[in-house]
């Protein structure tokens, strides 16, 4: 049986056998079992990967680690469990995992008839084509007839049929679960290009044996959103999600890092970091957390722009560049709600 | 049983809450009862659950998101289906694609099991043997590990389409697929069609009247040549004579791929042979085991009796072999019906693909995604299984 398949009939036993156990809560879940359960991917190089020690790193992994510091001042306290694009809905819906961190885009559907709700973005993406240079195909649109990698259950397989039906051209869909396979099949020649958001186009590229002899096409043909998400019905927990990632944008936008904010944290002149460390007023207790809860994420993970760096950023074999997701203040477009 | 009683009279005894148990009748129905009424409340209770659970949730139930666009694209489709087409029209495609490797699977696995089986029971030492490294190295390994391992060979060993392996310029063997020529009808071609059909009634009919001709004096007539020309000699000299009203379609490289003729995609390729192999090592077994279960003593008497050793195979061993071939071949073919739900490893777009993955996952209806593919596989068994058991009780030994 498929992991999907095994899924959806574990959710549809699930659904079956699940007595009345109540949606709102997912907080005291979380604290009763010890540990957050997040749903991430199944490997992209620099947003989710195992170190040599066989634990989850990375650019997504990293929210999860930011919400179980909030909460228990301990990094190690996440459960993780590797979701492919089509089994992640299932098993957030199920109860599987208690939260999504995994390049997953923000849409309508999903956010409203999926009964899910996205709590943030913390990576502005587009979908993007990679090609072999030696091919010496300059845009997306001369790709007629080819024969495209596709990771199945994701937006980009609907953006990529519309964009070759809007464009009138033709093309062979390899239907492919997890970007690893995409990559086996892209290095066999299964398929021409591979196309995913962009961001997995450059970490997968970084992986490939020859970086240089492959190239991706200028066309961006979506907006990918990708944000991190919790289950319908708990706004709670949504709201300790959702602050927790804004605490790391804010702390970077404030200029507050893991190395400064002990200091910070003692009192600073600025009452918006004195509210977001906790030496002023009380805003963990509003969230059903403590007063030290964004201290402890910053402490223990990073602000957004240590994680951006540490994972994926420039000096990495990634290499992206901050673009779209520098601060607003910076000519991005991230921003963070007040702490107030 | 009434008669009785009505002569007899029952015993008449005053009714005691005691007998309900020591009552052998009784006794039975009150458990027949009690585990009636359990099943019904557990099924009552899981059907409470998903209710319930649907409206916490705030799901609505339904099957109308089967009639929005589908909005994604399938690589290989047996009907016209782009992505304005509806998660319905997919849903037939990925039908048509199961039964399309069900069917195929079923043909190739029969054919090599019945050749592996009678290569087991060869007196040659060698063919013998090579046959059982065959069947129990290909059966002990995992159905999924052939499928993966034909398509990692396929797909890593064969040529990109740029230096295809070329067959008379018209046969071309990729990592893509297998192209080959595609055959068009011309308006004519109808005659070859009518040849065929008519070639087809009069083979049959020369056979029972010759069947009957040799109930009735004994004579035998050539049956096999008659047959053998009128299905094909006929159709094969009108398609010569109508001028051969059949053109044929040859792929040609445009740009990236093959264009034109028919493609056999890796993916159906690597599922159809891994099932294929996979269950033919069953199915041989099988075989064997029909064959070596008709007792010698009949084959002797039967070579006693003056019969030919081809008659004897075909009059005699082969309808006792297939009364024990039959049942258990009938699981085999359920089996790669159900194991081509594997093609999801590997990408082949069946039912499990569309509607139970891409559109479950587009749409977020798991519960009624399920239901439909749950209910089309059980639909698919049953059916495979009535012709079975309907072609087993043809051959039951009809006891005089």
């Amino acid at each position: 049986m498929s992991k999907l398949t095994k899924l959806a009939a574990g959710a549809a036993v699930a659904a079956l056998f699940a007595a009345n156990t109540s949606t709102a809560g997912t907080l005291d879940d979380v604290k009763a079992a010890g540990h957050v359960k997040c749903g991430i991917s199944t490997g992209v190089p620099g947003f989710a990967f195992t170190d040599d020690g066989g634990a989850w790193q990375g650019f997504d992994p990293a929210v999860c680690k930011a919400v179980a510091a909030a909460i228990f001042g301990d990094t190690s306290k996440v459960k993780y469990t590797t979701t492919t694009g089509k089994t992640r809905f299932t098993a957030l819906a199920s109860g599987e995992v208690d939260m999504l961190a995994r390049n997953t885009t923000w849409t309508f559907s999903r956010d409203t008839d999926l009964k899910l709700d996205f709590v943030g973005v913390n990576y502005y993406d587009g979908q993007g084509f990679m090609i072999p240079s030696e091919l010496g195909v300059e845009s997306a649109k001369d790709l007629d007839g080819a024969s495209v990698c596709i990771q199945t259950g994701t937006t980009t397989e609907l953006n990529l049929a519309d964009f070759f039906r809007t464009n009138g051209i033709s093309y062979e869909a390899v239907p492919i679960e997890t970007n690893d396979e995409a990559r086996t099949n892209y290095v066999a020649g299964r398929c021409d290009v591979y196309t995913t958001d962009a961001s997995g186009l450059a970490a997968t590229r970084s992986s490939l044996e020859d970086p240089a002899a492959h190239v991706l096409m200028p066309e961006i043909i979506s907006k990918e959103p990708l944000g991190p998400l919790v289950r319908h019905g708990d706004s709670e927990w949504a709201d300790i999600v959702r602050w927790t990632l804004n605490a790391m944008i804010t702390a970077e936008e404030l200029g507050v890092n893991s190395g400064n904010v002990d200091k910070m944290a003692t009192g600073t002149d600025n009452p918006e970091i004195n509210r977001l460390l906790g030496s002023e007023g009380d805003l963990g207790a509003m969230i059903g957390l403590d007063k030290a809860w964004a201290w402890r994420a910053i402490k223990m993970v990073g602000n957004y722009g240590e994680v951006f760096e540490q994972y994926i950023g420039a000096d990495t074999p990634i290499g992206l560049d901050r673009g779209l997701n520098a601060l607003w203040t910076q000519g991005g477009i991230l921003y963070s709600p007040p702490f107030r | 049983m009434s008669q009785t009683t009505d002569i007899q009279g029952p015993p008449r005894q005053s009714f005691s809450i005691g007998k309900i148990w020591t009552d052998k009748r009784t006794r039975g129905l009150v458990i027949q009862l009690l585990a009636t009424i359990a099943i019904c409340a557990v099924v009552l209770y899981l059907a409470n659950n998903v209710v319930e659970n649907f409206q916490k949730l705030g799901k609505p139930f339904g099957f109308s998101f089967l009639q929005q666009e589908s909005n994604y694209d399938i690589n290989q489709t047996l009907i016209e289906y782009s992505s304005r087409s509806t998660h319905a029209r997919a849903a037939v495609v990925g039908i048509l694609n199961t039964l399309l490797v069900a069917v195929c699977g079923i043909i190739l696995a029969s054919i090599l099991g019945f050749i592996l089986g009678v290569l087991r029971l060869s007196p040659n030492w060698l063919v013998n043997k090579l046959a059982y490294c065959y069947i129990e190295f290909v059966r002990n390994v995992p159905v999924l590990v052939h499928i993966l391992l034909v398509h990692g060979i396929l797909v890593h060993s064969l040529p990109k389409p740029k230096q295809a392996i070329d067959v008379a310029d018209s046969f071309f063997l990729t990592n893509r697929g297998f192209f080959v020529p595609k055959p068009i009808a011309e308006p004519l071609f109808w005659a070859v069609i009518a040849a065929f059909v008519i070639g087809l009634i009069y083979a049959f009919w020369y056979r029972r009247s010759a069947r009957i001709k040799q109930a009735a004096t004994g004579e035998q007539s050539p049956v096999f040549w008659v047959m053998l020309g009128s299905i094909i000699g006929l159709p094969v000299l009108v398609y010569i004579l109508t001028g051969m009203p059949l053109a044929w379609e040859i792929p040609e490289l445009k740009g990236f791929n093959f264009k034109g003729g028919m493609a056999l995609k890796p993916e159906f390729m690597s599922l159809w042979i891994a099932l294929s192999l996979y269950t033919a090592a069953f199915i041989a077994e099988i075989v064997r085991a029909g064959i070596e279960a008709v007792n010698k003593g009949q084959t002797e008497a039967a070579l006693a009796l003056g019969l030919p050793r081809r008659r004897t195979l075909n009059l005699v061993i082969i309808p006792q072999a297939l009364r024990v071939i039959i049942p258990p071949l009938n699981s085999q073919y359920l089996n790669i019906t159900k194991n081509s739900s594997l093609a999801i490893a590997i990408g082949y777009m069946d039912i499990v693909a569309t509607i139970g993955g891409i559109t479950l996952n587009q749409t977020g209806r798991e519960m009624e995604c399920m239901l439909i593919v749950l209910g089309l596989y059980l639909f698919f068994s049953l059916t495979i299984s009535s012709i079975m058991n309907w072609y087993n009780k043809r051959l039951a030994l009809v006891e005089r």
